[in-house]
């Protein structure tokens, strides 16, 4: 214990040096962190899309709601599925949608990007809990009339309340706003899927969402469908679906993020690693007293390699620390798998931090290891002498 | 004539300079009953530090044997050294070599880390050496609030908190005023009169060798009876 207070003071003892290693690492495990925060923030938003118990239907081999067909027919015949729950009045909830992206000018940059616009059902509603309409009303039926994901109203122009977007050579206003808990759907614009199949002149839905009267029994579902040489379709639980939809684009951000992180992390192993020789420089009679009075070469490897640690880990929590800020930061991008766009917020996890800690004590160790070993090589007789 | 305590055979030690050898020492003999009191003297460069620290292991002879208490100390291994060093010898420097980052009490504290006292244990044992050494009312202070006298009597107390049988002080006085020194000799004195600790010292200074029971000079590498 004496000697990790050894270390400590040590550290305290040269104010400038620690303090600029300490930001060198704690800036790389900020980065770091927000890299990690970030494919976790898709990631959930896009897993909080889905709901548990809930199956989604798509075409075979179409990957997404975006490229995938479904028949009128094929439709009305998985809706008669026994494994649907049935509502209060015996109505499977189930709903059938569509999905298409149209062209829209971001408000901060007036560049355009996709947005989803889903076609819906009244059991679209039912079938996710987390809807919310926050401001404004319902679309009336048969009007052009939509409602907004909160976030898309945020980014995009002529989706604000009140306002209004062209696309299927109509107007459309825009008379709710919605939220659904911080998941991908508030990146869409809603409408009825009726007005909306007829103006993209659709004949066909995207997909089918449906509650299963006993999510247990999935396997059975997804069997019995995805066997009917009539449908040619892909069953996925809801969560499972959206998951697989940020993969493509968390991969991207984790080894792009990774790989800058590793870059940045030589630069603060190598700060470390000339902080800490100059503390074995500047320590050599120290540690030559230390050895004299029976301390172990061991013993002097570890102390400076919890010295080296001790650093790391302050600027871990540093770095973490500065990190967790950035929940307070939304961004969007476009989602590679959907090209749709994407809004979200970084996310931080246990495991985020346990990483980021890893990574720093990693940096700890790495920068101090030479420099330790240097310190515990010493003859006693040299390291005395030194001034 | 009591048994000897401290034993040098023969020891001769030299230093490489690339392919030059410098003879350091020269067919060294020396017997240090237990409980004796040794100054070595000699001019710079004569040997003196390098002779203390064979004694103290912390270096080895290029031959001959170094034996204190019976062990052979120039025989063990680097960590049993190591071990050896941390229970039977208390070394003093000239320059104290108290680390600057600890207090006067964590410095003295520093070698009971080797032992398995536990904490309460090693307080004890703290305080009574910081109070032999007349330092009790000072235990929070850090080296550089410490007269230099002050700081050598914080080494001497680290140097016999494990209660080492040999000390060995390398100019203890060196660095010290005339009254600061006198009053570590008279420390280093009690200690050898009432806790029966040998000690060795190496000093330039007559007026401090002068406390010592015997006194021998270094010359050139070789040792002589003054």
């Amino acid at each position: 214990m004496l000697l990790i207070h050894y270390s400590y003071k040590n550290i305290l003892a040269r104010k400038l040096t620690s303090l600029l290693t300490v930001f060198g690492i704690g800036l790389v495990v900020f980065v770091f962190c927000a890299v990690l925060m970030l494919s976790n923030g898709l990631g959930e938003t896009l897993i909080a899309t889905g709901e548990d118990g809930n199956a989604i239907v798509i075409r075979k081999a179409s990957q997404t709601e975006v490229q995938s067909i479904i028949y009128r027919d094929v439709a009305n015949a998985i809706k008669a599925d026994a494994a649907i729950e049935k509502d209060a009045d015996g109505v499977p909830i189930v709903t059938s949608e569509i999905l298409v992206l149209i062209n829209q000018n971001k408000r901060s940059n007036n560049k355009p990007s996709n947005v989803p616009v889903r076609g819906v059902t009244g059991m679209s509603i039912n079938i996710r809990p987390a809807f919310k309409l926050v401001e404004g009303r319902m679309w009336q039926p048969g009007t052009s009339e939509i409602i907004a994901g909160s976030k898309v109203a945020e980014s995009f122009q002529g989706c604000g309340l009140g306002e209004t977007v062209r696309f299927g050579m109509r107007d459309w206003t825009v008379v709710g706003l919605f939220e659904t808990g911080g998941s991908g759907f508030e990146s869409e614009l809603w409408g009825d899927i009726d007005q909306l199949m007829d103006a993209f002149g659709r004949p066909v839905f995207s997909s089918l969402t449906m509650r299963l009267a006993n999510p247990e029994e999935f396997e059975v579902f997804r069997a019995r469908l995805e066997g009917d040489p009539r449908y040619t379709v892909e069953v996925m639980r809801e969560k499972e679906y959206y998951e697989e939809q940020s993969k493509f684009t968390t991969i991207f951000i984790n080894a792009m993020g990774v790989t800058i992180s590793i870059i940045f992390s030589l630069g603060a192993i190598v700060g470390a690693m000339i902080t800490m020789y100059a503390a074995v420089a500047n320590r050599t009679t120290e540690i030559g007293t230390m050895r004299a009075l029976g301390f172990s070469r061991r013993t002097i490897l570890f102390a400076f390699l919890t010295e080296s640690l001790l650093i790391a880990l302050i600027g871990g929590a540093i770095g973490v620390l500065t990190a967790t800020f950035l929940r307070l930061v939304e961004v969007s991008t476009t989602n590679w798998n959907t090209f749709a766009e994407l809004a979200f917020s970084f996310e931080i996890s246990s495991e985020i931090v346990l990483y980021a800690f890893i990574f720093a004590i990693v940096m700890g160790i790495v920068g101090g290891f030479l420099p330790a070993v240097r310190a515990a090589r010493f003859r006693i007789v040299t390291a005395l002498r030194a001034k | 004539m009591s048994k000897s305590f401290v034993q040098l055979h023969n020891v001769n030690k030299s230093y490489w300079r690339d392919t030059l050898e410098i003879p350091v020492l020269h067919n060294i003999n020396l017997d240090v009953p237990e409980g004796e009191f040794v100054a070595l003297m000699g001019p710079s460069g004569s040997g003196k530090t390098t002779l203390l620290n064979l004694i103290a292991g912390i270096d080895r002879p290029s031959s001959g044997e170094v034996s204190v208490n019976g062990e052979s100390v120039s025989r063990l291994s680097e960590s049993a050294l190591a071990r050896w060093r941390s229970r039977n010898i208390g070394f003093v420097f000239q320059f104290y070599n108290l680390m600057p980052v600890l207090n006067a009490f964590e410095n003295v504290e520093l070698p009971l880390l080797l032992t398995k006292l536990n904490r309460r244990e090693r307080r004890r044992q703290v305080e009574t050496a910081l109070s032999i050494v007349g330092l009790a009312d000072r235990m929070k202070h850090y080296p550089n609030q410490l007269s230099g006298g002050q700081e050598q009597r914080v080494a001497i107390a680290r140097a016999v908190v494990t209660d080492p049988r040999l000390i060995l002080a390398d100019e203890p006085t060196g660095d010290l005023d005339k009254q600061s020194a006198e009053e570590v000799m008279e420390l280093l004195s009690r200690l050898n009169k009432e806790f029966n600790k040998t000690i060795i010292v190496v000093t330039h200074d007559p007026r401090a060798a002068e406390k010592a029971h015997i006194q021998r000079h270094l010359d050139k590498g070789e040792l002589n009876h003054l």
